[in-house]
């Protein structure tokens, strides 16, 4: 509790105590006539003054700053209105309207409280801000405001620490906890020549970084000014809410006027008519929803960030528990985007051995397909064995490895060469190869299928996703082969980055909310053109990060469905507490109107509905489980 | 010219009304108030003088939310 909650806590018991006091008084003494009449009048005055006199003030405030009908105005006009009834009446029975007031002031502690507890819960789950830097001057270490630290700078990263900002280690090896960043528990290891995002917690040695970004500009910098600026990107459901409670106030203002005139202009009976026209004010303050539903949303963009999912809005998390259709990019989404040697086919020699001269024979180059073979092959290459390398552009490379004759390349070489080679079957890259004059084999590269994709698709599928797309520039059969793999609905391949804009604009026409993930590297046009974009594997990239709605921070395509189910969770708690909050209004609207209930239990359904409502978004933040 | 300042405030609806007041202010090119993370971020208009336009915030925030605070 801060200082403002204790004083109001400390003002609401002794306006209990003093309530209580005037009571048992009043049993135990018995002034009867005009002086008890007036006595106990101002008895109860005074406790009503200590108990609303700021909501009095307020109320005031708001008149002259001509914004009658806000929550203060209300209640200071329902417990005054009841005030007055009592005097006209002279029932004396005034602690109607000092216990609402009391109640009132009760449930705007508790909100305050509760939501209060729940922004710190929620910071405490995103607390990643670095609060200094390690840097060496004279020998010593120096604890420095990140901020002031220069790109270039060494700083050192002890263990325990975070790491402040990005760049490259320089000295010591150590493992890292990524799992504020990316939801993954399994540390990291890194090692000199290392590059390291800042947010990770050093877990074991310690680190000397050279920095390589300034502290704004730092992955963590970026991670939080993104979750904390996501809160004003506002929802449909949000801005639904604050439309609506500029039409619920006013609404429920008028029609307690009229319960208040109309009914007794027939029926008489003023006093009780007007009697539940106040009962009507107390009910028509829509804060339950004003708060709730905001926090839902809150909560729910704060728990899927733990889960290594930015979300960059309120807007956005509602779009992604929509989402009827999710393209995918291949290369880098649902393949690992590296080409790996898969089989080595028609060996007339060791596949090893194969394996080893394709390495050395293409060891001078840097093209994917020989980095592929060099690093399948996994040993050091020595290109003293090496000669005579003529690399012939479209075909292949051929050299003399240990002095014989080596050709590796496409089937156009082996032509060339006059050697006859067995045509291959499998999807990829095929790589001949000839040794010494004669042929030897073909090794098949091809680009991997991520270890999860699979379960990924049918995790989008279980979790309501109609339709999976893979657009791709590989050949027809790579796609074929991988979207049967994998169960995707429908694929086009052979396509060009234009392309994939024309096919995503294709199946928005469709009407359905569509998502697309991909990597980042150049499918920003896409990722802006999808009604909710989604970049993967965006750790440290700025661009995916700025042309993505919702950002994954590591490359596990399992992340996309748990980033559904977070959406579907949230937007359910946020209907309940709609339709919750809205139900009890009107029920008590209708009752009061009724003349069933009274203000005292109009009140405890205000504040009842608005604890419950905020205790239930907090559940948005559990995300475990989902 | 954008910045961000912390604020004190109770309710979500008078954060709604501190936004509508921020962005009504001169000078200031636009606001926005998350009620969540207690933060209020405004962007300036082109040559604005940040403080004296923040105090203008400020006074327009009393007006309607008497509680408010925002420290500059």
């Amino acid at each position: 509790m801060n200082r403002k909650q204790k004083r109001n806590l400390i003002r609401i018991c002794i306006a209990a105590a003093l309530l209580v006091i005037v009571n048992i008084l009043r049993h135990v003494t018995d002034i009867g006539g005009t002086p008890g009449f007036v006595i106990y009048l101002c008895a109860y005055l005074v406790i009503y003054l200590v108990i609303g006199y700021d909501i009095l003030r307020k109320a005031g405030k708001g008149i002259i700053n001509g914004r009658p009908f806000d929550e203060c105005f209300l209640m200071a006009f329902a417990t005054l209105g009841a005030f007055a009834l009592a005097i006209i009446q002279r029932s004396g029975d005034y602690n109607e309207a000092v216990a609402v007031m009391l109640f009132y002031q009760i449930g705007e502690l508790f909100q305050s409280i509760a939501v209060g507890r729940s922004r710190r819960n929620i910071s405490d789950l995103m607390d990643i801000r670095p609060d200094y830097a390690n840097i060496e001057k004279d020998g010593s270490l120096v604890q420095v405001d990140p901020d002031e630290v220069e790109i270039g700078t060494v700083i050192v990263v002890q263990p325990g620490e975070k790491v402040p900002i990005d760049g490259v280690v320089v000295e010591g090896s150590s493992s890292l906890n990524t799992a504020a960043l990316t939801g993954e528990s399994v540390p990291r290891d890194v090692r000199e020549g290392d590059e390291i995002i800042s947010g990770c917690i050093n877990l074991t040695g310690v680190l000397r970084i050279r920095t390589t970004k300034a502290f704004g500009e730092s992955t963590v910098s970026r991670i939080l000014e993104l979750v904390e600026n996501a809160s004003s990107r506002k929802s449909r459901s949000e801005e639904f809410i604050s439309r609506f409670a500029r039409y619920y106030t006013p609404a429920v203002v008028f029609s307690a006027l009229a319960l208040a005139i109309i009914p007794p202009l027939f029926a008489g009976n003023w006093s009780m008519w007007i009697y539940r026209a106040l009962t009507f004010l107390v009910i028509s303050c829509p804060c339950a929803l004003v708060i709730s539903i905001p926090l839902s949303f809150f909560a729910g963009i704060g728990g899927a960030s733990r889960e290594g999912i930015l979300v960059k809005g309120s807007n956005f998390l509602e779009m992604l528990s929509k989402t009827k259709t999710v393209v995918f990019d291949k290369t880098g989404t649902l393949t690992r985007g590296v080409f790996e040697v898969v089989a080595v086919h028609h060996a007339a020699i060791d596949e090893k051995k194969i394996i080893e001269l394709a390495a050395h024979v293409e060891g001078y180059s840097s093209h994917p397909i020989s980095k592929s073979i060099q690093k399948a092959f996994g040993g050091e290459i020595d290109l003293s064995r090496v000669s005579d390398v003529e690399e012939i552009s479209g075909h292949g490379v051929m050299g003399k490895v240990d002095g014989k004759t080596v050709a590796a390349g496409n089937m156009k070489l082996m032509d060339r060469l006059g050697i006859k080679a067995h045509d291959c079957h499998s999807v990829g890259t095929i790589i001949h190869v000839a040794y010494d004059g004669s042929y030897v084999g073909h090794i098949v590269i091809s680009d991997v299928v991520k270890p999860d994709s699979k379960a990924a698709i049918a995790a989008l599928k279980a979790s309501g996703v109609q339709k999976t797309v893979m657009l791709t520039g590989d050949a027809q059969g790579i796609a074929a082969n991988v979207a049967a793999e994998l169960g995707i609905d429908e694929y086009h391949a052979g396509l060009l980055p234009e392309d994939k804009v024309r096919m995503v604009e294709r199946l928005l026409d469709g009407g359905n909310k569509l998502a697309f993930v991909g990597d980042g590297i150049n499918d920003a046009p896409v990722l802006t053109r999808a009604d909710l974009g989604i970049a993967m594997g965006a750790m440290g990239s700025d661009a995916a990060i700025e042309a993505a709605d919702v950002v994954l921070m590591d490359d596990n395509p399992m992340k996309i469905a748990k980033a559904i189910s977070i959406s579907r969770k949230c937007l359910r708690i946020v209907y309940q507490n709609i339709v919750f909050a809205l139900a009890v209004k009107f029920a008590c609207l209708i009752l009061g109107a009724l003349g069933i209930t009274n203000m005292w239990a109009a009140i405890f359904a205000d504040v009842g509905v608005m604890v419950i409502a905020v205790l239930n978004s907090i559940r948005a933040l559990r995300t475990r489980n989902t | 010219m954008k910045k961000t300042y912390k604020i004190d405030v109770d309710c979500a609806n008078c954060a709604n009304l501190m936004e509508q007041a921020a962005k009504k202010t001169a000078g200031v090119k636009d606001a926005s108030v998350s009620f969540m993370t207690l933060k209020m971020n405004v962007e300036f208009e082109e040559g604005a003088d940040e403080k004296r336009v923040m105090k203008d915030v400020l006074k327009a925030c009393r007006k309607v939310e008497p509680d408010c605070d925002i420290e500059l």
